[in-house]
This record gives C-alpha cells, structure tokens and sequence, in this order.
C-alpha cells in the first residue's frame, strides 16, 4: 500500500483554480522534490495533504484510509512560517510538543539541540532566525512519523543552515518513511533527492526519478527546472 | 573521504565513479570493510538509496562483495584492482593526449612535455 496516494484532486478558492487533478502515489523510502515557482500550488497541494484545506474536488489517501485523525499522527509537517510561540523557551516548547504529539521523541530532540549549543533554558525570541529555523526542523524530524512533509525549509537560510538542514535531513530519513520538500531552490536540494516532481499553474507537469532525468536530458534537475519554465 | 559532485550528471555515476579511484589508489584498503550505506550517504551527503544503487553498482563490477549479514568489502583479487587501475589510467592518458592534439602538438612534443615533466 502506498503511504500517500492523490486521486484527481481540484482545489478551487473562489473561482479561480489553483489545483488540477492532481495523482500522486509517494511510497515509502524516498526523499521526493516537489519542486516549483512561487505561487504554483505546492503549498496548497501540502495544506490539503495535512487536512488543513479541504479539496474542492478528489481523494486522499495515507496508508490507504481517507486523511483525518490518524493520518495526522503520521505526517509531521514543516510549515512554511514559523507557527513557535516565542515567548516560550527551547525546554517548554520540549514539553509542548511531548504533551501535543505522541510520537514526539524528546531525547532526540535534545540531543539534537544540545549539538547546535543551544541552552535549552533560552526563550525562543532570542535566538537568531537561523537558529529557529533550525529548531523547529529538529522539533518536525524528532516525531516518529511517517511521512515528513517540509514546506521550503530553505527559505532564506544562509549555507551553512542550508548544510545543517540536509544533513539533519538525511540523518533522520529511513526506510520505512518518506520526506517531502517542496522548494523552488532546486540546486541546494537536488543532491538528496530520489524523486522529482514538477508542479506549474496546478498541474503536476513531470514526476521522475532525479537521476533517471539527468541522464536522460542531460543536465542538472536545476538547469532541466529552468529550461523548461525559462526562469 | 572527500566527494565533489557536479548536479549536470546522475549522481550514482559519480559515485560508482568516485568510489572506484579510492578503491583501486588503495585508500580504502583490498579486503577493507566499507561503512554502511547510511555512514556513506552521510559521510557524501546524498540519499542513501542513491549510495545503495552505486554500492550495486561496484558489486556487479566485482570491485566490492557482500559478506552474508556482515557488510561490504574491497576485493581482495589484486588482478582485477591492477585491471581497473590501468583501464583508468588509459582513459587519463588517452584524454591528456587528445587534448594536447586538440591544441596542435605532435606525438614527439606530447611526450617531451611528460619528460620535462617529470624531471
């Protein structure tokens, strides 16, 4: 059984369309790229994915059954913007997540912010963007979830925060899972990428394997994005 | 290990290719035990299943093999670590030497410089 499937999902605010049948299967294991210009779907696409919009049109399946309670337990989503509340510290926002999800692994998480040399005492405002960025990245990868869906996690972070947030990235990936980034920054990315999908004005225009499409057109997934949307 | 990789080409392929010098140079040593496919992926930082497909890769070629449940090694058969190293080593010389042609020298000049060189 395929651990996301979308069956020709529309969305539509208002009258204009944002989605057009959309089919996606995503099965477990990989590190997919929804990749895309701003402004094209990819958010939609992810908020419909986390029950936060509710499709005009289609279906949606994680591990076979329709998307609600359970398939929230196993998705663990990056939000584009920051949702902490930054009044609180690094060790409430711990207890926050405990108390919130059941599958939140606390020990992980404070491994992984005790690397960075965070005091877990520090109230979250004071820290530097960078550093919240990286924060509520740990805070998504320390759920024992399924299926990790990451909205731009590179949005205006400098390289070495983007060199943190891959590496946190593919530490934290197994088998048994599947992450989702979506990014309109391709060259940062492309390298951990097992599959690649495009999305334009609504429509998934390609899905490929990232290596299979290198060497079949010959160039980086970047300069393949840019050819084809002449960006 | 230290891996530079250009995006225009499947990144497996660099891999395969990449693993291979460190194999037949010796820096990771005939009957040497690989890390794991995680340890590497990280260590290159690419995803593991492309590390996996170019870990398969070297095993078709022989230059690895698989010890049931115990990991991956380098062979230890020497003939076919000298094969690799002197198919290599033709294709840098073959490449060198075309590319010297391209600019205008001769067969004579070509190996004078690779005297001068070497001196």
């Amino acid at each position: 059984m395929e651990l996301l499937e979308c069956k020709n999902i529309y969305k539509n605010y208002d009258k204009k369309q944002v989605l057009k049948d959309i089919n996606l299967r995503i099965p477990r294991g990989k590190i997919i790229g929804l990749l895309g210009k701003n402004g094209m779907g990819k958010t939609t696409l992810i908020k419909l994915i986390n029950d936060l919009l509710i499709p005009t049109s289609g279906e949606i399946l994680v591990n076979g059954k329709n998307i609600g309670i359970e398939s929230k337990k196993i998705i663990s989503y990056l939000p584009e913007r920051t949702y902490l509340d930054k009044s609180m510290t690094i060790k409430q926002t711990l207890e926050y997540f405990t108390d919130f999800y059941d599958n939140f692994d606390a020990d992980k998480a404070k491994r992984l912010i005790k690397d960075l040399d965070l005091e877990i005492d520090m109230k979250i405002s004071k820290m530097s963007k960078g550093m919240q960025e990286k924060l509520q990245l740990i805070l998504v990868m320390s759920r024992n979830a399924e299926l990790y869906i990451l909205d731009e996690p590179l949005g205006g972070v400098d390289p070495a925060t983007r060199d943190y947030i891959l590496d946190t990235i593919l530490n934290n990936f197994n088998e048994d899972g599947s992450v989702i980034i979506s990014t309109h920054l391709i060259s940062d990315i492309e390298r951990i990428l097992d599959e690649v999908i495009f999305i334009d004005k609504g429509k998934i225009i390609l899905s490929s394997n990232a290596d299979k499409l290198r060497a079949k057109e010959k160039g980086s997934i970047d300069e393949i994005f840019r050819r084809m949307f002449k960006c | 290990m230290n891996f530079v990789f250009d995006n225009d080409r499947p990144i497996y392929i660099q891999l395969v290719e990449q693993l291979q010098i460190y194999i037949i140079s010796g820096k990771i040593k005939s009957g040497e035990k690989l890390p794991s496919v995680r340890e590497l992926a990280l260590k290159t930082k690419v995803n593991p299943n492309t590390m996996q497909k170019a870990l398969v890769e070297l095993e078709d070629l022989k230059l690895i093999y698989t010890e049931r449940t115990n990991g991956k090694y380098v062979t230890k058969d020497q003939k076919l670590l000298n094969k690799f190293k002197d198919k290599y080593a033709k294709e840098k010389t073959k490449k060198y030497i075309d590319e010297m042609k391209e600019l205008g020298f001769i067969k004579n000049e070509i190996v004078e410089f690779l005297r001068e060189e070497n001196k």
